[in-house]
């Protein structure tokens, strides 16, 4: 009980903080470090399923998180007419191509028996669908990025509601980390970590690079999104009575309003998916889960197919860090390839994890909020310590100027040491992890 | 009659040479990996930016040395510092091993806890060296920039492609042959060498035998952070230093080190070579080559690209995954899977 009580009390605390924020900075930035903590609570629980669950070291989160991004841009932004009509039937092949390649691939997988025949013959019809797909689809690539390159120059999306971009997101992460799970998993734990690490690089390499895609560097904007605009609230009849019943200021109000949606809706996600995740740990599946991370000798010679079990409990985790992916893309409205660096978006979460407490669902949720509100607030008080440490040196001093610039990088290291700390002084996390007596 | 001449020397100025010198030092990065492996039983994310860490000293001290007007003639200061380098990441990797995993060590912990507490180093490594030397790119190389410039070459030869070999390729190269002679010297010749072998192939027994545990493990360190310092200083040398370039090297460094087989110092460097060979086959445009092969005036279109640079790691990886489809142990056999 007085377990509970101090995790209640976690939670206050944090939610006090953000109050604080709310009441010393302002309500606009309280909510937007909000509804990021939200998505990286969503991001932690994702980790935690993997890394708590079943003990598995993911160092690719923020390859899954750009395929939720990837997705979130797909389903919502409108197909752009002239670039498909540049196209024209090379995307048409290219897509046949692309099909055919898959659907090869996986009836030699299905069919043939485990060996270096079906591996070598799956290898090998990738491998020439890919050679295909470069002769026949270069060309449309460069015909699509040559329509009006300023604006456009991709093919842009379905322009489909973007909240359906949440589940494919997830679906699309756990595609692929379905195809690396099956090859790494079974082997040393060591073999996904490096396998994770590659995949990811290489998705956000596809990212900036493929142009006729993603736009590359020059960003994708304006994605559609799930909530009002501020300036049609602050041309709405309804918002503006309001506005005057509270007594606010319209033009803030409008901005508070449209993250209290993001608010919404991103803890409907959470919370959705954390009964779920709770539901699945307490059931025998998840006693099964525990079982094999604590001991797979005993656990397979209960008949437990341990590999099987790795797959789909990474596959899954995947498909969560997929959907909040997704989710950040939406509220930034945008995708910026350049902005997935493997800090924010692997070791971060990984610190999110670690510090709230690996196996619990409310300690990564919690780790996700805590980390989530340090990471934003360690930035002006970084630069604060800095000025205040150097204030004995001249203002003009090379060191001193060479410290205060200096300060962003001290991030990296605080979180490094954050995640050492935590792993060496408090491996069970914030909230540990709850062992039936 | 001198066209496939011409073809060879494109071929051996713009993939043969780099390869040579890229794989010698992911053999070299390979090698402090597979020993990390080999002893401590874990893979090492730091060991990326432990090279980082070895070459921002290294530079330190090459620009005191220049402050000084210290030099080395036709050969860059660098080389001068490197000891230097190489001591300083030494005491800072025996630090961390001291405070971050001797604990875990002590405790038996799971490999995967090393992997993790080895990511937690890489960052603060990572902040230390951006925060000394910023993230920006550094040039350290002075001294003569050729061995045989493209030029020369053309003069000569009278052929009509130039070869250029880089003074920094060619040290690379020699140190390399240095250094891993000296190693595989001291692995298997020297009394600490060989406990050091014995204590990989079975803790158990080695210990048994007296050898003593904390000297391996120390030696180890000492042995991954020279390694580590002279694989990135060398790699700076030929290209240039950026911390976050540093983080990238982990992948090919870790795809050479299994491809040779974890664990397996001959391997590393077998991988280290395969890795950087096939990086630079796939991604090299083949036009000119083409042309000069193909008889008559047929003309290649198209750049005869089979990758684009920007995807260049992506060979790394694929070559990861074959083998671990193929042969997880490596091609040399490595630990156990």
């Amino acid at each position: 009980m007085i377990g509970s009580l101090r995790n209640v009390v976690y939670f206050l605390i944090m939610a006090g903080l953000i109050v604080l924020v709310g009441q010393m900075q302002s309500w606009n930035v309280a909510l937007s470090i909000l509804n990021l903590c939200l998505i990286s609570s969503i991001m932690a629980l994702g980790v935690n399923i993997q890394w708590g669950y079943a003990g598995l070291f993911n160092v690719g989160v923020m390859g899954f998180a750009a395929l939720g991004g990837l997705a979130a841009m797909l389903i919502s932004m409108p197909p752009v007419k002239e670039a498909w009509a540049a196209a024209g039937s090379g995307a048409f092949i290219g897509f046949l191509i692309f099909i055919a390649t898959a659907v090869a691939a996986l009836l030699v997988y299905n069919k043939l028996a485990k060996g270096t025949l079906r591996s070598t013959l799956v290898m090998l019809i990738v491998i020439v669908g890919g050679v295909l797909l470069r002769i026949f689809f270069d060309p449309t690539t460069t015909a699509i990025e040559k329509v009006n390159p300023a604006a456009t120059g991709f093919l842009g999306g379905m322009g489909l509601p973007v909240l359906l971009a949440w589940p494919v997101g997830g679906m699309l992460a756990g595609a692929v980390a379905w195809v690396v799970g099956k090859i790494t998993l079974g082997l040393r734990s060591d073999y996904l970590a490096i396998a994770t690490l590659g995949i990811s690089e290489i998705i956000v390499a596809v990212l900036k690079h493929e142009d006729w895609l993603t736009r590359g560097v020059k960003n994708v904007n304006g994605i559609p999104r799930p909530v009002p605009y501020e300036i049609n609230l602050q041309n709405a009849e309804w918002f503006l009575s309001l506005c005057e019943r509270l007594g606010a200021d319209p033009v803030t109000f409008s901005s508070i309003f449209v993250k209290l949606c993001y608010t919404i809706l991103f803890a409907t996600v959470l919370l959705l998916i954390l009964w779920l995740s709770e539901k699945a740990l307490r059931s025998p599946w998840g006693r099964m889960m525990r079982a094999i991370r604590d001991n797979e000798v005993s656990a397979n010679a209960m008949g437990k197919d341990i590999t099987a079990r790795h797959l789909q409990v990474f596959v899954l985790g995947s498909v969560v860090v997929g959907i909040a992916g997704a989710m950040l893309t939406t509220l930034d409205g945008q995708l910026t390839p350049t902005a997935y660096q493997p800090l924010r978006f692997t070791f971060l979460i990984w610190v999110m994890v670690i510090v709230g407490g690996s196996g619990n669902n409310w300690g990564a949720v919690l780790g996700g909020f805590v980390i989530w509100f340090f990471w934003i607030e360690a930035e002006p008080l970084g630069i604060w310590l800095m000025d205040v440490m150097t204030s004995g040196m001249a203002t003009d001093s090379p060191l001193r100027l060479h410290l205060i610039e200096s300060a962003a990088h001290m991030r990296l290291m605080t979180m490094g040491l954050i995640l050492l700390l935590a792993l060496r002084f408090s491996p069970r996390g914030l909230i540990p992890e709850r062992t039936q007596q | 009659m001198s066209e496939p001449l011409n073809a060879f020397v494109l071929l051996a100025n713009f993939v043969l040479v780099p390869a040579v010198a890229y794989g010698s030092q992911l053999a070299l990065g390979a090698l402090g990996v597979t020993l990390i492996y080999g002893i401590l039983r874990f893979s090492n994310f730091a060991h990326g930016d432990t090279m980082a860490f070895g070459t921002m000293f290294t530079i330190l001290f090459t620009w005191w040395f220049q402050s000084m007007g210290l030099n080395l003639g036709p050969l860059p200061t660098a080389l001068l510092a490197l000891p230097f380098g190489i001591i300083a990441c030494a005491i800072f990797v025996l630090l961390s091993d001291r405070l971050v995993y001797r604990f875990y060590r002590k405790q038996r912990a799971d490999p995967v806890i090393f992997v993790i507490a080895s990511v937690g180093v890489m960052f603060v490594m990572n902040g230390v060296v951006r925060f000394i030397i910023g993230p920006d790119d550094q040039n350290f190389a002075d001294g003569e920039r050729f061995i045989i410039k493209a030029r020369e070459f053309k003069q000569i030869t009278g052929l009509s492609e130039g070869l250029a070999i880089k003074v920094s390729q060619g040290i690379t190269v020699v140190t390399m042959i240095v250094v891993v002679a000296a190693l595989f010297w001291f692995l298997n010749k020297t009394r600490t060498g060989k406990s050091m072998r014995a204590y990989s192939d079975n803790e158990d027994l080695a210990l048994l035998s007296g050898i003593n545990p904390d000297r391996v493990v120390m030696v180890t360190w000492m042995l991954a952070a020279a390694l580590a310092t002279i694989a990135g200083t060398l790699y700076g040398l030929d290209k240039s230093f950026k911390p976050f370039t540093y983080f990238q090297l982990l992948l090919p460094i870790f795809a050479s080190a299994i491809v040779g087989g974890l664990g397996n110092p001959l391997g590393a460097i077998a991988g280290g070579f395969v890795i950087a060979f096939s990086e630079i086959t796939v991604t090299y445009a083949y036009k000119k080559f083409a042309n000069y092969i193909v008889p008559g005036d047929w003309k290649a279109d198209g750049l005869m690209q089979l990758l684009s640079t920007n995807y260049k790691f992506a060979v790394s990886f694929v070559i990861l995954l074959l083998v671990l489809l193929f042969r997880p142990t490596g091609i040399f056999k490595g630990k156990a899977v």
